[in-house]
C-alpha cells in the first residue's frame, strides 16, 4: 500500500484505507511527486517583472511626453523608470544563487535565451534611459557646463532610444517565462506578452496619473485604460483556454492574487476614467490601484506557474492526452515511418 | 529459498540475470517479496520456517513421478545402500527417529547406521550426544563424518524396505502438496508448478542450482533445510556439474575464510575437530576419532594434516617424540560458544572479552542479553572501524532507560582500538565459492588504525616475551609458539601468513603444491591443509586476475584460487557418467580421455588424475586408494551422495519437518511439534514465547522474521556511519501487510510497537503488498519483517530488531533461530522507561511464560500418549539437563 | 534528415553542432530497468565519485525510494513502484504482483531546455554530445531548473549553484565509464556510442516481446521525439509517468520562434498605443 501504483496520487499517510471510493484516476504518477522541479524564483522575480514593466510603460510615456511637451508627466516618468529599474536589478540579482556572479551574464550573446537577450535588452535599454533620467537631475549650477549641455541635447534622443527598446523590455519576460517547461507558463505562450505589456502600460498610466496633475496625464489615462481592458481580456484567456492547465489560474493562491490583480486593475482604470480628470486625489489613488494589480498580476503568474509544476497532474494528464490524440510526438520523420518501437 | 540474494549479494546476482538473460528460469521462495522475487519468473510466498515440510514434498513429487535422474541416483548416491533393521522412522515413532533420549534431548545414532557395520559401531555411539554440546555436528565440512570400517550391504534393485530409496519414500510420504499448503501457506498449484521447473530443468541435458543464504540457517533446524535441499539436487542430478550445485550465500566478505580458518572454538583449522576434553589423550586416538577405521577417501590422511598444523603452530618443539605437541592444543569441555558464554558472562564466569569485527549489541539474537553480559566483564577490548553499540553499551543501551544498567556502576572498562579497514591492509578473501582472492592495500591506514594482523602478531609477542622466564608447564604452547612470520617495519607481512598457511616442506624449505604433499612424519608444516596448494610454486595464487575472456571461461581457473587444490566445482567426478563420459555434451565439465588415460576438462577433476573409471580398489585398500573409479563424492567416507545420513547430523538422518522453536501453528504432520535435539537455555533472562502444544500461543500472533536491506551491512558499523547508506535507508521500519494494518490500526509511516517476551521496540511502519498474509491450517497468518541494522550509534539510528529474538539454537552448528519468532504488534510508540518492562511483564503474564515455556522439547508422549523409547521421560528432567544449560 | 533542426527535432551531430571538431563519437546511456535490482549501486557510486553531499535523512514511505526524485544532490534516483496484484486473488496466490525498478539520470537531451536557456554558458554540450555544467561560471539564476522538461537540474539551495549529473565528465576525458555504469552490478546501466546503445536496445525489446513481456518499451530512444532523443534513453516496462517521467516531454524551445512572434506582437502593439495615446483630441 505505500503507494505509486496505478490509480494515482497517494492519499496522504493512510495506507489502511485499501478500498478506491473512485474510480481509477485517469493519470498516474509517482508517489503524487512533481515530474518537474517547480522554479526557484522568488517573489522577488516578480517584483522584477513588474518593476520592468513600470519602467518601460514609464520610458514610453517620457518619450511621448517629451514629444508633446508635458514635463511633468516626463519628469516623473523618466524619474520613476530610473527608480524601477534601478530597484528591478536589485531584486533581479538578489534572486540569483551566486549574486556575486551576476556578470556572467554578460559572458555570452546566447539567443535561445531569453534571459540573455533580455540582459542585453536591459543593458541596452538601461543606458539611454538612465541618461535621460539623469538629465532631469541635474542640478541648475551644471547645467550649464558642458557636460550639462551635451546631456541635455542627448536627453531626447536618449528617451526616444529607450522608449524604443521598452517594449522589448516588457515583453522579453513574457518570453522568459514560456520558454520553461512549467505548463502554466509554457502554455500561455500566447497570452503571457500581451498581459505583461498590457499591464506594464496599465502601470505606466497610473505612474502617470500619480507623478503628473490630471491636465498633462491625459496619455497616462489613456494608457492604462488601454493596458488594462488588454490585460483583463488576456488574463481572463488564460483561465478559458489553456484547458487543464488553466485550472492554476483559476484555483488557489495564484487565482486569489490574479483576482485580487483583476479588481485592483478595473477599479483603478474606472477610476481613472470617471475621476482622474477632476481629482488628482482620485488619480493618485486610480494610479496606486493600477500599479498594484499589475503588481498582483504578476505574483499571481508566478504563483500559477509554481502550482501547475508542483502538480505532477498539469504535466503529465495533457501530455497523456495528446499522446492518446495524435500519438507521441514525431519530428521530421515521413508519416509512414511513424510507428514508434514500443 | 532463504536468500535475498540481488539484496544481499548484488554484485553475485548478476550472474543470475545473465543465466536469466541465457533462458534460466529464475524461482524465489520466501517469506516476503523482496528485490530477488521482483526480478524471479515466479515467486512463491512462504511461512517462515516451513522449507522442510516445502522440499520434502519436492523429495515426495520425485519420488513419486519418477521424476529423478535414476542413473545418476543408482550411480552416484546412497540410494541402494541398506540401513540397520532397528532403525526406526519419524513415521513410527511420531516424529522421532530411533535413538532420541528424552533426558538430554539428544539422539544416539548408532541405529542410523549402515547395515553391516553398525557392528563395528561403537567408536560412532553416541557420538551425537556429546556432539551436540560441544556444537561439533558442522565439524565435518571438508570430510564428511567418518564411517566405521565394513562394506555396507547394497540393494541395487531399491525394492529392500532397508534400502535408503525406500525409507526416503517412507519418510515423505505424507509430504503431499496439500500438506505443504496446509503447513506452509503455499498454494497447491504454485507448489507444482515449482516441482514442475525444477525438475524440468534437471536431467543430462540440464542442472538446476539452488541458492540459500541465512533464510535457511538460522533456524532450529537449519542444518536440515540444507540437507532436505542436497537430497533433491543429488536426486535429479544437480551436484557436481556445471549449473547444478547448492550454493551457500556467505556473509562477510571472508566468513567462509573464517569457517576454514575458524574462529570458533570447536573446529581447528581445515575442518579438524577440536580435540575433546573427555575424547583421546594422545595424537594417534584423536586422529582414529575423527576418521573411520579403514576410511576411504581423503579425509583417511587426517594425520597428515593434523601433525603437519602441529608442526605449523610449535615448529622445532614439535617432534615425534612428544606427539608433535598434541597434549598443548586447548581442549574443549562442553559448550563454549558465543551463546553460551553470553550467559557466563551474565552470571559472572567469565571477566575479559575480545570483541573483533562483531556488533553483537545489535547484531546478535536477544541483544539484551548481549548487552548485559558485556555490562558485567571486568574488561572489553573492542577493535573495531567506527564507535559501535557495543563498545558504547554502557552509556546509551535501552537498559540506560530501564535501570537495568546504570552508567555510573557498569564495571566493565572497555578500550577501543580503531582497526583497519580492508582497503587499508593486504589479504585475502575466501567467498561462496571457496575461492580466495587476494587484496592489495589500497590506502594507507589513517591515524592509529592498525590491522588486525598487527594486533595479534604484537601480542602474541609479547605474551611471549612476558612470559619467557617462566616455569609454569601451562606456559610452554605461547613459550615455544613458532611466531616467526616476516616483519616488514612493525607490520607482519600477510603473504608470508598465507605461504605458513600454505605449507612448507621443512626438509627443503619450498612452499608445498597441495594437500596431497602433507607428511605425518613431521617434515611438513602446514597452517591449514584444505588451503595447502594457494602458495603453490612460491607464488600467491590468490592474486592471480587473469580475466575471463583470457582464459577458459568455464571455470576460469586462473582467477584467484579455490580450495581444495584450486577445484571449482566440488565432486566434478559427477559431471561425467560412471563411465567417464560426459552426461551430456552441453553439460560436459570434466571427462576421462582414454587416449591420454587420464582425466581431463575445464576443471581440476576430483578423481586422481589418472585413476580410470573402471578403477575397482583391493578389499583392504583405504583412504584415497579405497575409492572406486566411479565413486564421485570423494571427500565421502563411501564416495556417495548422501540422500540418508548415517552420520554427520545430531538431529536426524532425514530432514524432517519440525515447527519453529515459537510457532503459531501446532505441527500437523507429527506429535512432536519441534527440533527434539534444539539447543534451548531456560533461564529467566531468555524467555521464550509459548508454542502449541502450550498454551496461550496466541499472545504473540504474529510470525516476526528479520533480515537484511540492500542499502546496510548487518550491525550497521560499516554504513550507520557512511552518509551515503544512511539516507538512503534513514530510519528503523516495520513491513506489514494492507490487511494486518487494517487488523492493527497501523498507520502508513506511522509508529508501531512490536512485542516479544525478551523486550518490546518500536518502528515506523510501512505498509505494502510485499509481505502476505498466509492461510495456515485454516487460518490467516501475519508476517512481519524487519531489517536489523539499527541501532544506537551512528547517523541515522534506530531500535534493534535483535532485541526481540531469544536464543534457541540449531544443535548441529549452535546458530540461533534469528530468522522467525513469534510478535505481537501495536499501533503507537512503546512506552519508556520501567513501562517498558511493565509492558513486556503484562505480556508474559498473560502467555503464562515462566522458565520452563519452550523447554520441553519432547512433545510426542504429551500428545499422542505413545510409549517412549526411553521410559524415565519426565519433562523436569528435561529442564533440569538442558534447560538450565549447564555444561556436563 | 532534410530539415536542419537546430532547436528541435533530430540532429545527427549534437556536438558538431556545439562547435566541436574532431569529437568522438556521442555517449549515452541505455537503461534497461527489466532488469534493475534496485540496489542503488548507482547512487552511492555517483555521489562517492562526484562527491555529491548527501540529500538528507528521510523516510519517505515510497516504498524502498528515500531519495524520492532527481536533484541538486541526488543525480542517479531509484524508482521504486509497487503494483497492486489483479483483484481477487484473494490472501494466497498474489504472484502477480509486480515491483519495478529503475534508475533515472538526466537524459542529456539532444535539444536540452537547460543548456538552450542558460545565459551565462555555464550549460555547456561537451565533445561526447554531453550536458554539463561548469561550475565556475553558473551564478545560480535558476532557467536551467524550469526548463527542463523532465524535472532534473536543480539548485542546490546552500550553494546557489544548479547540479546535474556530468555523465562523468571527468571519468569520459579519461575513457573510463561513468562512475554509475561501472558500479551497476546487472548491467541494467549501460553505458557506450549512442548509436550502439539504440541498436542493442532495440533488439532488447524484440527479446523481451518475443518473452511475452509485452509491455516493453524504450523511452527517450527515438531522434524524432520532443527533445531529438536523449542521449540516456530508457527501457520501461509501463508508461513514463508510473517512473515519474513525463509521458512525452517537448523541449521548451521548440515554441522559441512562435513565442517571440507573439511577445514581438504585443511588443509592437504596445509601441502603438503609447504613440496613439499622445495622438490629442480624443481624450476622454
Ligand atoms: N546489503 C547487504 N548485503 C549483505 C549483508 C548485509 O547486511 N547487507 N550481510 C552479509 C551477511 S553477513 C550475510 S550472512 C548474507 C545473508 O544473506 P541473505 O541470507 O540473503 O540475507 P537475509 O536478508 O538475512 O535473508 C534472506 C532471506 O531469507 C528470508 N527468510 C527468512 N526466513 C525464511 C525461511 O524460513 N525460509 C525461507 N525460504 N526464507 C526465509 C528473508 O525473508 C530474506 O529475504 O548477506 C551478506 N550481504
Ligand atoms: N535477527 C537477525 N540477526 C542476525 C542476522 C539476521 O539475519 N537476523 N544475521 C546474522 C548474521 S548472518 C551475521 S554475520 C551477524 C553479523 O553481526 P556482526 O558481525 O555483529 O555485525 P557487523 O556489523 O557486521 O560487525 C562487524 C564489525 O566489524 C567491523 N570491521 C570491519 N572490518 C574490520 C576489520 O578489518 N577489523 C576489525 N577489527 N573490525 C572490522 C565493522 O566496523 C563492524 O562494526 O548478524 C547476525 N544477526
Ligand atoms: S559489498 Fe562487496 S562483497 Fe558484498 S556484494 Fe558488494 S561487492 Fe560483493
Ligand atoms: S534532462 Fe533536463 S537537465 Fe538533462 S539535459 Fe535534458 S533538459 Fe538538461
Ligand atoms: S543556474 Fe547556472 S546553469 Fe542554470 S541556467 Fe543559470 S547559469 Fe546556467
Ligand atoms: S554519469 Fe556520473 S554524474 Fe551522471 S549519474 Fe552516473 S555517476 Fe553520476
Ligand atoms: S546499480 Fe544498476 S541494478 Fe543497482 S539500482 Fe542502479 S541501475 Fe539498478
Ligand atoms: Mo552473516
Amino acid at each position: 500500500m505505500a503507494g505509486g501504483r496505478q490509480g494515482g496520487r497517494r492519499g496522504g499517510d493512510d495506507g489502511s484505507r485499501e478500498v478506491p471510493v473512485v474510480p481509477r484516476a485517469t493519470f498516474t504518477s509517482y508517489y503524487g511527486r512533481a515530474v518537474l522541479k517547480p522554479p526557484v524564483w522568488t517573489d522577488d522575480i516578480a517584483y522584477y517583472f513588474f518593476l520592468g514593466g513600470v519602467a518601460a510603460g514609464c520610458s514610453l510615456l517620457a518619450a511621448g511626453a517629451d514629444q508633446t511637451a508635458k514635463p511633468a508627466l516626463r519628469k516623473g516618468t523618466r524619474l520613476t523608470a530610473l527608480g524601477a529599474l534601478g530597484l528591478g536589478s536589485v531584486f533581479l540579482i538578489k534572486d540569483l544563487g551566486r549574486p556575486e556572479r551576476f556578470l556572467a551574464m554578460l559572458r555570452v550573446v546566447k539567443p535561445t535565451s531569453p534571459m540573455s537577450v533580455g540582459t542585453w535588452v536591459l543593458a541596452a535599454y538601461g543606458g539611454p534611459m538612465g541618461l535621460a533620467a539623469i538629465s532631469e537631475v541635474v542640478p541648475q549650477r551644471y547645467r550649464a557646463t558642458r557636460a550639462g549641455r551635451v546631456l541635455a541635447l542627448l536627453a531626447r534622443p536618449a528617451g526616444l532610444a529607450a522608449a524604443g527598446l521598452a517594449p522589448a523590455v516588457a515583453s522579453y519576460t513574457a518570453v522568459l517565462l514560456s520558454q520553461t517547461a512549467v505548463p502554466a507558463w509554457h502554455e500561455a505562450q500566447e497570452e503571457l506578452p500581451f498581459i505583461f505589456t498590457a499591464s506594464a502600460a496599465a502601470s505606466a498610466g497610473g505612474v502617470g496619473m500619480i507623478v503628473a496633475p490630471p491636465w498633462q496625464a491625459a496619455p497616462a489615462r489613456r494608457m492604462a485604460m488601454f493596458g488594462a481592458v488588454v490585460e483583463l481580456f488576456a488574463s481572463r484567456r488564460l483561465g478559458t483556454r489553456l484547458g487543464l492547465v488553466g485550472e492554476v489560474y483559476l484555483t488557489g493562491t495564484a487565482a486569489r492574487h490574479l483576482e485580487r490583480a483583476s479588481t485592483l486593475t478595473a477599479v483603478g482604470v474606472l477610476g481613472s476614467m470617471l475621476l482622474g480628470r477632476r481629482s488628482r486625489v482620485a488619480a493618485v489613488a486610480s494610479g496606486v490601484a493600477l500599479l498594484a494589480g499589475g503588481f498582483f498580476e504578476r505574483i499571481g503568474i508566478l504563483e500559477a506557474g509554481r502550482a501547475s509544476a508542483s502538480d505532477p497532474r498539469y504535466v503529465v494528464e495533457p501530455q497523456r492526452e495528446r499522446v492518446e490524440r495524435e500519438g507521441p510526438t514525431r519530428v521530421g520523420e515521413p508519416d509512414e515511418h511513424g510507428a514508434a518501437v514500443t | 529459498m532463504g536468500s535475498n540474494m540481488a539484496e544481499a549479494h548484488p554484485v553475485g546476482f548478476q550472474w543470475v540475470m545473465e543465466a536469466k538473460s541465457r533462458g534460466a528460469k529464475v524461482i524465489h521462495i520466501d517469506p516476503r517479496f523482496t528485490r530477488t522475487s521482483a526480478l524471479a519468473d515466479l515467486f512463491v510466498p512462504l511461512r517462515a520456517g516451513s522449507d522442510v515440510a516445502f522440499l520434502g514434498a519436492v523429495i515426495n513429487y520425485i519420488l513419486t513421478t519418477g521424476k529423478e535422474f535414476r542413473e545418476y541416483v543408482e550411480a552416484y548416491t546412497n540410494a541402494a545402500t541398506l540401513v540397520e533393521d532397528d532403525f526406526l522412522d519419524t513415521e513410527d515413532l511420531d516424529g522421532l527417529f530411533s535413538g532420541y533420549n528424552t533426558q538430554t534431548a539428544a539422539y544416539d545414532t548408532s541405529s542410523w547406521q549402515y547395515d553391516g557395520m553398525a557392528a563395528t559401531a561403537s567408536a560412532g555411539k553416541n557420538r551425537a550426544e556429546s556432539a551436540k554440546e560441544e556444537g561439533s555436528g558442522h565439524s565435518h565440512g571438508s570430510g564428511g563424518p567418518p564411517l566405521p570400517h565394513g562394506h555396507p550391504r547394497t540393494d541395487p534393485t531399491l525394492q529392500d524396505p532397508h534400502c535408503v530409496w525406500q525409507l526416503l519414500r517412507r519418510h515423505y510420504q505424507r509430504y503431499t502438496p496439500e500438506m505443504v499448503s496446509e503447513v506452509c501457506g503455499v498454494p497447491v498449484e504454485a507448489f507444482l508448478r515449482v516441482c514442475e521447473e525444477w525438475t524440468s530443468a534437471s536431467g543430462r541435458e540440464r542442472t538446476a542450482a539452488v541458492v540459500y543464504a541465512v533464510g535457511w540457517t538460522q533456524h532450529s533446524l537449519g542444518a536440515q533445510f540444507i540437507r532436505a535441499a542436497s537430497i533433491i539436487q543429488l536426486l535429479l542430478g544437480n551436484m557436481g556439474r556445471p549449473g547444478g550445485g547448492i550454493m551457500a550465500m556467505r556473509g562477510h566478505a571472508s566468513i567462509q575464510g573464517s569457517t576454514d580458518i575458524p574462529t570458533l572454538y570447536n573446529l581447528l583449522p581445515g575442518y579438524l575437530p577440536m580435540p575433546s576434553a573427555t575424547g583421546p589423550s594422545d595424537l594417534a586416538g584423536y586422529v582414529d576419532s575423527i576418521r573411520g577405521e579403514g576410511q576411504k577417501g581423503f579425509w583417511r590422511n587426517a594425520d597428515a594434516y593434523a601433525v603437519s598444523l602441529l608442526k605449523e603452530y610449535w615448529g622445532e618443539a614439535a617432534t615425534s617424540d612428544n606427539d608433535y605437541c598434541f597434549d598443548w592444543l586447548p581442549k574443549i569441555s562442553g559448550d563454549h560458544g558465543t551463546f553460551r558464554t553470553v550467559m557466563d558472562m551474565v552470571d559472572g564466569k567469565v571477566f575479559g572479552y575480545f570483541l573483533l569485527g562483531q556488533n553483537p549489541a545489535v547484531g546478535s539474537a536477544h541483544g539484551k542479553l548481549q548487552r548485559l553480559g558485556m555490562a558485567n566483564l571486568d574488561w572489553l577490548v573492542v577493535r573495531d572501524l567506527a564507535m559501535i553499540e557495543s563498545a558504547t553499551f554502557w552509556q546509551d543501551s535501552p537498559e540506560i532507560e530501564t535501570g537495568e544498567i546504570v552508567p555510573e556502576q557498569c564495571r566493565t572498562e572497555v578500550f577501543v582500538f580503531p582497526a583497519a579497514a580492508h582497503t587499508e591492509k593486504d589479504g585475502t578473501f575466501t567467498q561462496t565459492q571457496r575461492l580466495l582472492q587476494w587484496r592489495d592495500k589500497a590506502v594507507e591506514p589513517a591515524g592509529d588504525q592498525r590491522s588486525d594482523l598487527w594486533f595479534f602478531y604484537h601480542l602474541g609477542r609479547r605474551l611471549i616475551q612476558r612470559l619467557a622466564a617462566s616455569t609454569d608447564e601451562r606456559d610452554l604452547p605461547v613459550q615455544h609458539l613458532a611466531w616467526d612470520y616476516e616483519v616488514v617495519g612493525d607490520e607482519p607481512q600477510a603473504d608470508s601468513v598465507l605461504r605458513a598457511i600454505n605449507g612448507v616442506d621443512l626438509t627443503s624449505g619450498h612452499a608445498l603444491d597441495g594437500y596431497l604433499d602433507l607428511k605425518a612424519d613431521g617434515t611438513t608444516a602446514c597452517g591449514c591443509w584444505i588451503y595447502s596448494g594457494v602458495y603453490a610454486g612460491e607464488v600467491n595464487q590468490a592474486r592471480r586476475r587473469v580475466p575471463r575472456d583470457q582464459q577458459d571461461e568455464v571455470a576460469a581457473l586462473q582467477w584467484g584460487w579455490a580450495w581444495p587444490m584450486n577445484r571449482r566445482i566440488l565432486y566434478n567426478r559427477a559431471s561425467a557418467d560412471p563411465e567417464g563420459r560426459p552426461w551430456s555434451e552441453r553439460k560436459r565439465y570434466v571427462w576421462w580421455d582414454a587416449d591420454a588415460g587420464e582425466w581431463t576438462g575445464h576443471d581440476v577433476p576430483d578423481v586422481e588424475k589418472t585413476k580410470p573409471p573402471g578403477y575397482v580398489p583391493p578389499a583392504d585398500a583405504v583412504g584415497p586408494e579405497a575409492l572406486r573409479g566411479d565413486d564421485p563424492f570423494v571427500m565421502q567416507a563411501d564416495g556417495k551422495g548422501w540422500l540418508y545420513a548415517p552420520g554427520g547430523l545430531v538431529d536426524g538422518p532425514m530432514p524432517t519437518h519440525y515447527e519453529p522453536h515459537e510457532s503459531p501453528f501446532s505441527n500437523p504432520l507429527y506429535g512432536q511439534q519441534g527440533n527434539p535435539s534444539r539447543k534451548v537455555y531456560g533461564r529467566a533472562d531468555n524467555p521464550s514465547n509459548p508454542s502449541p502444544p502450550e498454551a496461550n500461543a496466541d499472545v504473540y500472533p504474529f510470525v516476526l522474521t528479520a533480515s537484511r536491506l540492500a542499502e546496510h551491512h548487518t550491525a550497521g558499523g560499516m554504513s550507520r556511519q557512511l552518509p551515503y547508506l544512511s539516507e538512503l535507508q534513514p530510519e528503523m521500519f516495520l513491513e506489514v501487510s494492507p490487511e494486518l494494518a487494517r487488523e492493527r490500526g497501523l498507520d502508513h509511516l506511522g509508529w508501531a510497537t512490536i512485542i516479544t517476551s525478551r523486550s518490546a521496540i518500536e518502528a515506523k511502519v510501512l505498509i505494502t503488498d510485499r509481505m502476505h498474509p498466509l492461510r495456515v491450517q485454516g487460518r490467516v497468518v501475519h508476517q512481519v519483517w524487519m531489517p536489523y541494522h539499527f541501532g544506537s550509534q551512528g547517523l541515522v539510528t534506530g531500535e534493534g530488531a535483535n532485541d526481540l529474538f531469544g536464543v534457541a539454537l540449531d544443535p548441529n552448528v549452535l546458530i540461533p533461530e534469528s530468522k522467525v519468532a513469534t510478535c505481537d504488534v501495536r499501533a503507537g510508540r512503546r512506552p519508556r522507561g520501567a513501562a517498558l518492562l511493565e509492558l513486556v511483564g503484562a505480556y508474559k503474564q498473560r502467555a503464562g511464560v515462566t522458565v520452563d515455556t519452550g523447554t520441553h522439547l519432547d512433545t510426542t508422549g504429551g500428545r499422542l500418549g505413545k510409549a517412549h523409547l526411553d521410559d524415565a521421560h519426565d519433562p523436569e528432567a528435561v529442564h533440569e539437563g538442558i534447560g538450565t544449560g549447564d555444561d556436563r | 534528415m532534410s530539415l536542419d533542426h537546430r532547436l528541435y527535432g533530430p540532429l545527427h551531430d549534437v556536438a558538431g553542432e556545439a562547435g566541436h571538431e574532431d569529437h568522438p563519437p556521442r555517449m549515452g546511456f541505455f537503461t534497461d530497468t527489466s532488469i534493475c535490482i534496485g540496489c542503488k549501486a548507482c547512487e552511492v557510486a555517483c555521489k562517492e565519485w562526484n562527491d555529491v553531499p548527501d540529500d538528507g535523512y528521510e523516510l519517505l514511505g515510497m516504498s524502498l525510494d528515500n531519495t524520492g526524485m532527481l536533484g541538486a544532490s541526488s543525480w542517479r534516483h531509484v524508482a521504486f513502484i509497487e503494483q497492486d496484484r489483479p483483484a481477487g486473488t484473494g490472501e494466497q496466490g498474489r504472484s502477480e504482483f509486480r515491483w519495478l525498478m529503475a534508475s533515472d539520470v538526466c537524459k542529456h537531451c539532444t535539444h536540452a531546455g537547460c543548456l538552450d536557456v542558460c545565459p551565462t554558458g555555464a550549460l555547456f554540450r561537451t565533445e561526447f554530445g554531453t550536458v554539463v555544467v561548469q561550475q565556475d561560471v553558473c551564478n545560480g539564476c535558476g532557467y536551467c531548473v524550469s526548463a527542463c522538461p523532465y524535472g532534473v537540474i536543480e539548485r542546490r539551495e546552500d550553494d546557489g549553484r544548479a547540479w546535474k549529473c556530468t555523465m562523468c565528465y571527468d571519468r569520459l576525458k579519461g575513457d573510463l565509464e561513468p562512475a554509475c555504469a561501472k558500479a551497476c552490478p546487472t548491467d541494467s546501466i549501460q553505458y557506450g556510442p549512442l548509436d550502439e546503445l539504440r541498436d542493442r536496445a532495440a533488439a532488447r525489446v524484440e527479446t523481451l516481446h518475443e518473452a511475452g513481456v509485452a509491455e516493453a518499451r524504450l523511452y527517450g530512444h527515438d531522434p524524432h521525439d520532443g527533445v531529438g532523443g536523449s542521449g540516456a534513453f530508457f527501457l520501461l516496462l509501463d508508461e513514463p509517468e508510473v517512473y515519474g517521467l513525463p509521458p512525452d516531454p517537448i523541449v521548451p524551445t521548440r515554441d522559441l520562434a512562435r513565442m517571440w512572434r507573439f511577445a514581438g506582437v504585443a511588443a509592437l502593439a504596445f509601441f502603438g498605443a503609447a504613440v496613439s495615446v499622445f495622438v490629442e483630441g480624443r481624450e476622454g
